[in-house]
């Protein structure tokens, strides 16, 4: 029954830099299913950014390049597609949403005109017509006052609110795919809250899959199917997300799940928190082997001679370490 | 009364901005960043104060260091009202009371090696003299912090974000204060550099009898490092308690639903969240009485007529609510 939307397979985008090339994602193979919530979670410089930008082919290049790979959307790959293919498959059949919701927005258009523009480009409403389902679409993320609130510009709005401007914009075509990268990360607990349930009403009532890019643990757990753990631009674990949890098999992914402090009942207050010793390493001369190796409590000499490939440890449970 | 004084007793303070505009710039409004607020922070112990954007957890913790004039109120350090000495006291209260930012890129001059950005404060306060002596100060300084002696003559574009955030805190921590301020210290890391940040404070803490005041937005941080932790909305103190307190037994309807929306990473706990709806009301215009009434499921016709004060409903627990106080 499940449908791959999208089959992302052995993904290189690299970067030239005065530095030498960044290899910022370096073989990442992951995909979404139709209806799904896919979490992607790494830490800065994981790649998961870049991965989800890929998709839409939202790389500047140069610098950027594809320097391998295939992005399936539907059984078809997009990276030898023309500017104008994408534009096609853009907004109506995949969307993005980003972390800041002031720099999304056109400071100098009212909100209105932002969410009507691609109901206008996309399916030849007049502006009128598009305007009105602008409110429309205000009132089924929850702006209140929609029929006034079309006129006003970004700058008039919070920044939660911001962001459901943004999601209106978003869905206004009926995705089926919708990415989300770090959708929350600049708004307060109780808007990220408000966000992510709206999210996942969005999700309901259309059906359409959404593709999470995150570095919240917490977040990963409470609105997740599936999570993809990413690491210096590769993939080192994929599972459902209650699999995951219970049973992290990679070194990293445990460490991630430790170190986090936790306000629930089982927390341990001021008990150490595991932590991982030193950082991300360079992506411009990626450790040979498996990149977690140097700060892994587990490594051994045969970690460094070889690449771990993805395996499966269990149903739909893949892992990169040879351990 | 015989006990000793808190190590800083903060009484009603309050930091008001004015609104400027119109002809010949007349204050047209007055945001109450702060807003009459009382904290005491006892020796030894970590305080954690916690908020959404815009509560006013920064600005208290900034007219604390004196690095901006409250409008009204008192501090007091030790006993002693600080609030508006200057000059030479000023400088020596600096040596009791340091603070470290959230932005490791902001807070540290990219023109200066780690040797200067640390030892300035030596050469300052007098606390080493001589090059060598300061430069030995300076090693056992950043050792301290888990850094290394040869990073000495980098710079602090030289380091990630977890290490600069050390060099941060061997700066505050080269005068030997008393109190340390963590104003969203380690909001700005990744998760497992932000452990390891945590970890060292709490070493910090331990090793030299450190007293922190630590500002963050992270509940689940908070509640890990703090021995009582203050919740703020829109410029006051809705609730005070011991950490455990606060999280097992919260009374502040905005203190519950502000735990019940942080994620937690179990995916089999389903629990019911307390989403509140709306945001938090324009700090230029806050409703008269109680600030939360007009997010809040409980609020009854008193919320808005006079503000709650806040009381100790149990030992130790203190709330700003008319109903569950």
């Amino acid at each position: 029954m499940t449908e791959r939307l999208l089959d992302i397979r052995d993904l290189r985008t690299w970067f030239n830099t005065d530095d030498g090339m960044v290899r910022a994602v370096d073989g990442v193979s992951l995909h979404v299913n139709r209806g799904e919530t896919l979490a992607v979670v790494g830490e800065s410089g994981s790649g998961k950014t870049v991965t989800a930008r890929s998709v839409l082919k939202l790389i500047d290049m140069p610098p950027g390049r594809f320097a391998g790979g295939e992005i399936l959307w539907r059984g078809r790959d997009l990276i030898p597609a023309s500017n104008s293919e994408i534009d096609k498959i853009r907004a109506r059949e995949i969307a993005m949403i980003f972390q800041e919701p002031m720099t999304a927005l056109n400071p100098v258009y009212t909100v209105g005109d932002q969410i009507a523009e691609p109901l206008r480009a996309h399916e030849n409403l007049s502006r009128r017509a598009a305007l009105a389902r602008a409110a429309e679409l205000m009132r089924l993320v929850q702006i209140p006052d929609p029929e006034r609130r079309v006129r006003d510009y970004p700058h008039q709005f919070s920044g939660g609110m911001r962001q459901r401007v943004v999601i209106a914009i978003a869905i206004a075509c009926g995705p089926q795919l919708l990415i989300a990268d770090e959708p929350t990360t600049a708004l307060d607990v109780t808007i990220q809250a408000q966000i992510l349930d709206l999210l996942n009403d969005m999700k309901a009532r259309f059906g359409m899959a959404i593709m999470l890019i995150t570095h919240a643990m917490g977040v990963v757990a409470e609105n997740a199917d599936r999570v993809v753990v990413m690491y210096a631009g590769k993939v080192v674990e994929a599972a459902p997300v209650e699999e995951l949890f219970a049973n992290p098999r990679h070194p990293y992914t445990q460490g991630l799940i430790r170190a986090i402090p936790r306000v629930d009942a089982k927390a341990q207050h001021r008990t150490r928190l595991a932590q991982i010793p030193g950082t991300v390493p360079s992506l411009i001369n990626p450790p040979a082997g498996c990149r977690f190796a140097a700060r892994c409590t587990f490594a051994t000499d045969a970690c460094v001679a070889a690449e771990p490939v993805l395996k499966p440890v269990g149903p739909d449970h893949t892992v990169a370490c040879i351990l | 009364m015989n006990a000793a004084p808190p190590l800083l007793a903060v009484r009603g303070l309050s930091k008001h901005y004015s609104v400027t505009g119109g002809f010949l710039a007349r204050e047209i409004a007055r945001v109450h960043a702060v807003d009459d607020i009382n904290l005491d922070i006892e020796r030894g112990e970590t305080l954690g104060l916690v908020g959404e954007s815009g509560c006013g957890k920064s600005t208290t913790g900034r007219c604390i260091m004196r690095l901006i004039e409250p409008s009204a109120g008192t501090i007091s350090f030790e006993g002693r009202d600080v609030t508006h000495i200057d000059g030479e006291d000023l400088r020596r209260l600096r040596r009791d009371m340091q603070i470290i930012f959230q932005d490791p890129f902001a807070s540290l001059n990219p023109r200066h090696t780690v040797a200067g950005i640390v030892g300035e404060a030596l050469v300052i306060h007098r606390l080493a003299t001589g090059r060598r002596q300061i430069e030995e100060r300076v090693v056992q300084l950043l050792e301290t912090v888990g850094l290394r002696s040869d990073h000495l003559n980098r710079f602090p574009h030289e380091f990630s974000g977890g290490q600069r955030q050390r060099i941060g805190i061997a700066r505050a921590l080269a005068v030997e204060p008393k109190l340390l301020v963590c104003d969203e210290a380690v909001s700005a890391l990744d998760v497992s550099v932000q452990a390891q940040v945590i970890n060292l404070l709490e070493d910090l803490q331990d090793k030299f009898a450190l007293t922190y005041l630590f500002i963050a937005h992270d509940l689940s941080v908070v509640e890990h490092i703090s021995t009582r932790v203050a919740v703020m909305y829109l410029g006051r103190i809705v609730e005070v308690a011991p950490a455990r307190a606060l999280y097992d037994n919260p009374r502040h309807p905005y203190t519950k639903a502000l735990l019940s929306t942080v994620p937690i990473p179990d995916p089999k706990l389903k629990r019911k969240r307390l989403v509140l709806t709306g945001e938090p009301p324009n700090p230029f215009n806050p409703p008269p009485g109680c600030h939360f009434r007009t997010r809040c499921p409980l609020a009854e016709p008193r919320c808005a007529e006079i503000a709650p004060a806040l009381l100790e409903t149990m030992p130790g627990h203190m709330v700003a609510c008319h109903v569950t106080g």
